[in-house]
């Protein structure tokens, strides 16, 4: 199952970002992987697999995971990469 | 018979106690072949799993909700499973645990250095794990400042901004490193904490622990081999009742604070701000901080000066300065590219927005508000700025002449703005082409040079021709000895870190204008910075 997102974080995917995103990832029953269309699929829980992917504002990332539970972990994180995480109260 | 250590005075005042010297990163020892993964795995993870819970642990106690958000994301670095499972495969590979560790992480290091940015600035978090968690596999102590049970002289290389914040005065009597400068962040931290200290001070490491040492921070002098048994605080002198800074014959000459945000103003007397930083409230953000919380922050600094002089400076970002909202692309040499003013060529909305909330606050005060641009080269510049601050309400407006450039046509800028500021870090650094960071150059960098003299007594002249206050708002303010030379230069107002303020006061009460003049013109003739410092302590 793939899911397309366009990043919304005007600063890119720092490392705050990153982390709050691994962190929920961490926690959902599915695993997700995320690549963009030049860097491989890197698992969405690791802070610093995220920032190899040195994604910027708009990049397209591409969310894939599996099994059960996989359509709601791939709404939940594409929820968060189409946040912009460093807006007060996001 | 008592050692002697020359080497410069960054921040004035004296202390003695016992020196204890900052431990250094743990060393990788030679590499052995691994016999057993899977104890050599474990032993990775312990140490994986040690750093974790020691940064988690920091993260609950920390006092304030940056300091907390910035360990929670170091914890969670720590623990990721990327690094985890790295460090698995290079144990395999045949790394002993502390090099497996070392290897992964140098890795994501040069990933993040790569990418630039604000990614780049992410290396000195992994430089950080690594070392805690070497540490921890050698079965070495965390790093951290040594902990020898009473106040001490801290002596290090150099420190990292972060270490320098930690500094706390109770514990830390003074301060000696064997690299920096006058304007490293070690100097500029020490002296907002009014700690004496010693950069660039060669033989400092050779100091063993538990010897009692005195620092000089105003002549730059260590002198060690006492038998003292007892740490002999210096105390401050008391605060007189009179603010006023003035020469032993009474002609006046203001002494106003450096400050970055309203706190440091608290139990501080002072007869006004000559430097209010603004970068301390676009850092952290984003986004540029709204009108409305700019001004807010403008108004608890002016409250807090009620008809005294508060000289805000605009937004001072770029070079070793940079802020998240402004993509800056790569310069290939930031401390000549877009800073300062230079901003406004992009981002001019950055600018009116901060002057309007500046004006607007000083609206609601009685502080005589003024502002002041940094980095301004032309009078063109200069002329452009005044006008924009003079349409939004503010009448007194001025430049920094930290360019040499400006320096030259201070007379022409003063035609056009109403006083200058000169601020002598980055008018040492742009006059002698030396990096303000590179200790090798600190020689260089000294406030006591003749041609930065010169520069300075050219911007006090055009003032005194045309009756236009020139300030210093440097560093070398700070100095005693310097601020009579510059107060027989002509300049008018001299900004320091508020602890400084006594010590240059003192110093100004002790010589009249005449003899001030009379040292002025030595140090300009001296031929070298020590001839120039050696002519003022003479007279």
């Amino acid at each position: 199952m793939i899911r397309t997102v366009l990043l919304a974080g005007r600063a890119g995917l720092h490392l705050r970002a990153a982390s709050r995103i691994a962190v929920a990832a961490a926690l959902l029953p599915a695993a997700v992987t995320v690549r963009t269309l030049d860097r491989p699929a890197v698992p969405a829980d690791s802070v610093l697999a995220l920032l190899s992917l040195g994604a910027l504002c708009g990049t397209e990332l591409i969310l894939e995971a599996h099994g059960a539970g996989a359509a709601e972990a791939l709404d939940s994180l594409a929820d968060l990469f189409a946040t912009d995480l460093d807006v007060a109260g996001a | 018979m008592p050692e002697l250590l020359r080497g410069l005075g960054a921040s004035a005042g004296t202390a003695t106690g016992p020196a204890y010297r900052l431990a250094d990163p743990p060393r990788l020892p030679a590499p052995r072949p691994v016999t057993d993964p899977d104890a050599e795995v474990d032993r990775a993870y312990a140490a994986i799993d040690a750093v974790c819970r020691d940064i988690g642990l920091r993260a609950a106690a920390a006092g304030d909700a940056t300091a907390a958000e910035i360990l929670r994301v170091q914890a969670t670095l720590a623990g990721d499973r990327t690094l985890r499972d790295g460090v698995a495969m290079a144990v395999r590979a045949g790394h002993e645990a502390p090099h497996a560790v070392a290897a992964v992480l140098a890795e994501h290091r040069s990933a993040l250095l790569a990418a630039g940015g604000l990614l780049a600035a992410r290396a000195a978090d992994l430089d950080d794990l690594r070392d805690r968690m070497v540490a921890h596999c050698l079965g070495l102590p965390m790093p951290a400042l040594p902990e020898p049970g009473c106040p001490f002289v801290l002596i290090a290389v150099d420190l990292a901004p972060a270490d320098a914040a930690l500094l706390d005065p109770a514990r830390v009597l003074a301060v000696v490193t064997s690299a920096g400068s006058f304007v490293s962040h070690t100097a500029i931290l020490a002296r907002t904490r009014g700690l004496p200290t010693v950069v660039a001070c060669g033989g400092a490491l050779d100091i063993a622990d538990g010897t009692v040492v005195t620092v000089d921070g105003t002549a730059g002098r260590v002198t060690f081999g006492f038998t003292a048994a007892a740490p002999v605080a210096v105390p401050a002198p008391d605060e007189p009742a009179d603010l006023r800074g003035r020469t032993a014959d009474g002609h006046p000459v203001a002494l106003l604070a450096n400050i970055g945000r309203a706190a440091e103003l608290s139990g501080v007397a002072v007869e006004g701000v000559g430097l209010f930083r603004t970068e301390l409230l676009f850092q952290h953000h984003i986004d540029p901080p709204t009108d409305a919380e700019q001004a807010a922050a403008y108004a608890e600094v002016f409250a807090a000066m009620p008809d005294r002089q508060v000289v805000v400076r605009t937004l001072d970002a770029g070079s070793d300065k940079p802020l998240p909202f402004l993509r800056e692309h790569d310069e290939p040499n930031p401390a000549l590219g877009i800073r300062g003013l230079r901003m406004a060529r992009r981002r001019a909305d950055i600018l009116r927005t901060q002057i309007a909330a500046i004006a607007a606050a000083a609206r609601e005060s009685t502080a005589r508000v003024c502002v002041m641009a940094p980095m301004v080269t032309t009078v063109s510049e200069a002329a452009q700025f005044a006008a924009l601050c003079r349409d939004a309400g503010l009448p007194t407006v001025g430049v920094m002449i930290e360019v040499p450039a400006a320096a030259v046509r201070s007379a022409e800028i003063l035609q056009v703005v109403d006083f200058l500021s000169v601020g002598t870090n980055d008018l040492s650094q742009y006059t002698f082409a030396a990096d303000r960071r590179s200790g090798e150059l600190a020689d260089l960098l000294d406030p006591w040079q003749p041609a930065l003299l010169s520069l300075i007594a050219l911007c006090a002249a055009a003032g005194v021709a045309v009756g236009r206050p020139v300030g210093v708002c440097g560093e070398a303010a700070a100095d005693p000895a310097f601020a009579v030379v510059l107060a027989g230069l002509g300049v008018t107002s001299l900004s320091m870190s508020p602890p400084a303020v006594g010590a240059v006061r003192a110093a100004l009460a002790a010589y009249t204008l005449d003899e001030c003049r009379a040292a002025a013109q030595k140090a300009l003739a001296a031929s070298d910075p020590a001839a120039a410092r050696a002519a003022v302590t003479r007279c």
